[in-house]
């Protein structure tokens, strides 16, 4: 018996998100007294590899092979499965990204395994029962789920748990399983990615602007301030509708379900929809001119003034604080 | 052409979320039910894919006879006909195992649906199915476009987009960008009553998965009001007392 965790790499390379999924199936693995294997897909180099052991992965299955070199999720999933009978795996740990939301229903069908999307804990296991939280109703509730199939799949939340270091020696090791041809029916024409951004869905820290911003010409300031944070950017729904901001940059019921460490709010009224998808984020700040704007019911702080104002001061004060 | 279109009956996103027997069940007195906002714009964007007599399309529900005003729904909005799975959607997995059955009883060119409900925020079912039925999912969608043979799709992917190419039957979960939601108009509402709604039996498997509890997240304290003029008090205060930057 074994726990395994996919870690899913970018150009070669592994995010805070994949650490923290390999920490929370290391924890998996504590409570069950089993091992810890980590299975990379696609060209990852040995030292990057190696890093996985720092956080409790003892064995990495390394599928290097240039018809993988691109994700696509059915292909992946057939490896996943495969690993997962390989190493006799009785839970399977994904991180609940874009492309985890794509793959662990197919490894889960594949096992016929229960899946637990959106897990903010590590599961319990209660007499018997194995027992998972997860978020539900768009972060206005969580689902306490039972898995009673023999092989478990969690996909776990940005965020959600956090890195935990637990150095191991990780042992890597080549797997090539076999990928029937239609597997490869859909195939990727192209990928852009902005690499000078934080992605906003496992972003620790997320600069937010609403209606109250007046139009697309105003978000300068708004990239300033999370360009020093560090922070990703994001919007409601309204601004995104009228195409002043992206879509990808919605959040909310509707949109992006997102936890970051702090979310600032500003001009942001804080409908319970737009709420919805932000409301588990650690701590909230909001800036809004109304005194009486719902958003303040739910932040930790917040400043009542005129965003035009306070945000560029904002934004001198954090260039003071870091010197 | 044929598109097949899942859709869910969920809360109206208005909905203050409770619970009773313990809270074991989730709440549904006074709640109003929609499709899920999600659902339609797959549904919408069908819609414009078939216009001008290009095909047709099915939407599919699974759920109870109570789900049927939002299947009616669904018809105004557009769709030819209707499909009801009659059973409880007790979780993703039964529910795209139905869906799956009913496609592999029909001639369809691609499934659509959105990219996730938004009471248990599954995002599941779409890749189950392909799953079930042995052909590629691409999940959270923004662009859709079919040439009669080929699927042009843009996908989300962290931090960017990627753009996928597939031939012959798929599935994709629809996100913001691939449609505008259509509301419904008079004549589509009234048409609607008279739209086939067909209703079949749902297929025995084995349930794996249960919510055994809900649980509502804890209330947070009072705010900390930082004047205006005073932003690096609310610097330090993130930095010294909340600890995030
Ligand atoms: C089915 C459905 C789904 C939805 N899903 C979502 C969703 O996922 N996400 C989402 O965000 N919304 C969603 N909405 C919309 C939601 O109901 C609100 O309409 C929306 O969140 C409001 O956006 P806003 O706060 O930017 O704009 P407004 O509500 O217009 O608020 C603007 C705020 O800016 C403040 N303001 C104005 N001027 C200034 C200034 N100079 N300085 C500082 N503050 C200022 C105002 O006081 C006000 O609070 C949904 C609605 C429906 C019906």
């Amino acid at each position: 018996m074994s726990v395994l965790v996919y870690v899913e790499q970018v150009d070669g390379k592994f995010k805070k998100s994949v650490f923290e999924a390999v920490s929370y199936a290391k924890a998996i693995a504590d409570i069950q007294g089993s091992s810890l294997t980590a299975i990379s897909i696609g060209n990852v180099g040995e030292a990057e590899l190696k890093e996985l052991g720092k956080y409790g992965a003892s064995k990495v299955l390394n599928v290097s092979n240039d018809q993988l070199k691109n994700f696509i999720n059915q292909a992946y999933a057939s490896v996943i499965a495969e690993a997962a009978k390989k190493e006799s795996a009785a839970v399977v740990v994904l991180s609940n990204s874009f492309s985890g939301k794509g793959l662990a229903p197919r490894v889960a069908v594949k096992l016929e395994a229960g899946l637990v999307d959106g897990a903010v804990e590590l599961p319990k296991l209660d007499g018997g029962q194995f027992l998972v939280k997860k978020t539900a109703f768009s972060g206005k509730a969580f689902a306490i789920t039972e898995l009673t199939s023999a092989i478990k799949v969690i996909a776990l939340n940005p965020n959600a748990f956090g890195v935990k270091e637990s150095a191991v020696e990780a042992a890597v090791e080549a797997f090539s399983p076999e990928i029937k041809a239609t597997d490869f029916t859909a195939i990727v024409k192209e990928i852009v990615r902005a690499t000078n951004k934080v992605s906003l869905p496992d972003a620790e820290l997320v600069v937010s602007a609403g209606r109250g911003l007046k139009g697309p010409e105003n978000w300068g300031m708004i990239e300033e301030l999370a360009n020093l944070l560090g922070a990703a950017t994001a919007c409601s729904k309204p601004v995104s509708d009228a195409d002043w901001r992206p879509h990808s940059e919605h959040v909310g019921q509707t949109g992006i379900a997102i936890s970051p460490n702090l979310y600032i709010a500003i001009g942001i009224s804080g409908a319970i929809q737009h709420l919805a998808g932000v409301s588990s984020s650690k701590v909230i700040v909001v800036i809004n001119i109304d005194p009486e704007a719902p958003f303040f019911k739910v932040a930790d702080y917040g400043i009542v003034g005129d965003a035009f104002v306070v945000v560029p001061k904002l934004i001198e004060a954090l260039k003071a604080h870091k010197g | 052409m044929k598109i097949l279109v899942c859709i869910s009956n969920v809360p109206d996103t208005t909905t203050k979320i409770t619970f009773t027997n313990d809270n074991t069940q989730f709440n549904t007195s006074g709640v109003s039910f929609i499709v899920n906002p999600y659902d339609e714009i797959a549904l919408s964007r069908a819609i414009e894919l078939c216009a001008g007599g290009k095909g047709t399309v099915t939407v599919i529900n699974v759920g109870e006879s109570v789900t049927e005003p939002t299947i009616r729904k669904a018809l105004a909005i557009g769709a030819d006909d209707a499909v009801r799975i009659n059973a409880e959607p007790r979780d993703a997995y039964f529910t795209a195992y139905q869906i799956a059955e009913y496609a592999k009883t029909t001639d369809y060119d691609m499934i659509l649906c959105g990219r996730e409900s938004i009471d248990y925020n599954g995002s599941q079912v779409a890749a189950m199915v392909g799953e079930f039925l042995d052909i590629p999912s691409i999940s959270i969608i923004k662009k859709l476009d079919y040439d009669g043979t080929t699927a042009t799709i843009e996908r989300e992917i962290e931090g960017g987009k990627e753009v996928v190419s597939v031939s012959g039957k798929f599935i994709a979960s629809c996100a913001e960008g691939t449609a505008v939601a259509t509301i419904p108009n008079m004549r589509g509402i009234m048409s609607a009553r008279s739209k086939p709604l067909q209703v079949v039996e749902a297929k025995e498997i084995a349930q794996i998965s249960k919510v055994q509890q809900f649980d509502t997240p804890p209330p947070r304290g009072a705010v900390k009001l930082v004047p205006a003029d005073e932003t690096e008090k609310l610097i330090g205060l993130l930095h010294s007392e909340a600890k995030v930057i």
